[in-house]
């Protein structure tokens, strides 16, 4: 009995303590000229879609839960968006050659129509980042006209 | 007694010091032999070793997917994506070298992606890498001639090159292994 308070609270002292760890916020104030949406003619629907759904991991400005306040959950949001903006960041798009951005589009297109993103642990929590089969079918349209286009 | 280990002790490290020294410095001297024996090496001939280099990587990776080895298929394609890296593009023109470095950057993300993914994946972004390679060997282009073939049925259809103008599908694997057909022939 004496071993699991001790345990106990090593556990304690150790999730407060990861609470005061610095982490890097991923938030900016200005949409770069270089922005998908602008340099892009993009419908209004499909644009709140994009921004709703893709925009939090994949451009340099994360709409934060409450909860990403709380260690650990906040070193596993910090390693979603790094990796998701070394992927794909959506402010910078127009700084990326025709044939990056053709190999770009090409990558939304499969991951939209396997249901890969938006990612399903994203999803869990919101639930309005969804793409319901219309919707995910709009954005592939889209897209796809988008590539032809380039 | 104290002193007389302590001025043993620093000679030891003395001579230490030296002999690795002197080590180091054989060692530099060997560097500057493999240097000048790089110089000396046609600088043509290196470039095409590299475009070369990353061909021969690129079919490897293709014999995988034909043959649905995932794990091969990945492997070979982090070979591929350092393969990449290492190609000199300084005997080029300026518009050349533009466009390489473009095809480059496109495929290494390519190829680093296969590395990673299962094999559904890997095909996906073998085509985009396809395309890339195809793109590349028309600005270096290759010591054997090659065939670009041609499936009618993977998404839309979809191409890739070949050493031998017998067709092995990469994008079906087992499934289709015959399915397309040589669509063009690059020669030397």
């Amino acid at each position: 009995m004496k071993i699991l308070k001790i345990i106990a609270l090593v556990l304690l002292v150790a999730i407060v303590g990861i609470q005061f760890v610095p982490t890097t916020r991923n938030q900016s104030d200005t949409v770069p000229e270089t922005d998908f949406m602008l340099v892009n003619n993009v419908p209004k629907t499909i644009q709140k879609k994009l921004e709703v759904s893709c925009y939090d991991c994949h451009s340099n400005n994360t709409q934060y839960p409450w909860y990403n306040k709380v260690q650990p959950v906040t070193w596993f949001l910090e390693g979603h968006i790094k990796e998701g903006k070394a992927e794909l960041n959506f402010n910078e798009w127009d700084s990326l050659s025709a044939r990056r951005k053709k190999s770009k589009l090409q990558s939304i297109i499969k991951q939209v129509e396997s249901g890969e993103m938006p990612l399903s642990s994203y999803t869990l929590i919101h639930s309005d980042a969804k793409f319901s089969k219309e919707e995910a079918n709009e954005i592939i349209n889209f897209i796809t006209q988008l590539k032809d286009s380039l | 007694m104290q002193k007389l280990k302590m001025s043993i002790a620093a000679m030891l490290l003395l001579t230490l010091s030296f002999t690795n020294a002197q080590e180091k410095e054989k060692m530099n001297m060997d560097h500057s032999k493999m240097n000048m024996d790089g110089m000396k090496m046609n600088i043509d001939k290196m470039q095409d070793a590299m475009a070369e280099a990353i061909l021969s990587d690129y079919f490897v990776l293709k014999e995988a997917l034909v043959a649905d080895d995932t794990k091969k298929a990945a492997q070979t394609s982090a070979k591929l994506a350092a393969s990449l890296k290492a190609i000199d593009k300084s005997n080029y023109t300026a518009d050349e070298q533009k466009e390489l470095a473009d095809i480059i950057a496109d495929a290494t993300e390519h190829a680093e992606h296969i590395a990673k993914s299962p094999i559904e994946h890997q095909r996906e972004h073998f085509k985009m890498l396809s395309k890339d390679i195809t793109d590349m060997v028309a600005i270096t282009g290759t010591k054997n001639t090659l065939y670009q073939q041609f499936c009618p049925m993977y998404d839309g259809g979809s191409n890739w090159l070949s050493e031998s103008s017998d067709v092995k599908n990469p994008y079906y694997g087992s499934k289709m292994p015959t399915c397309g057909k040589v669509i063009e022939t690059i020669e030397k």
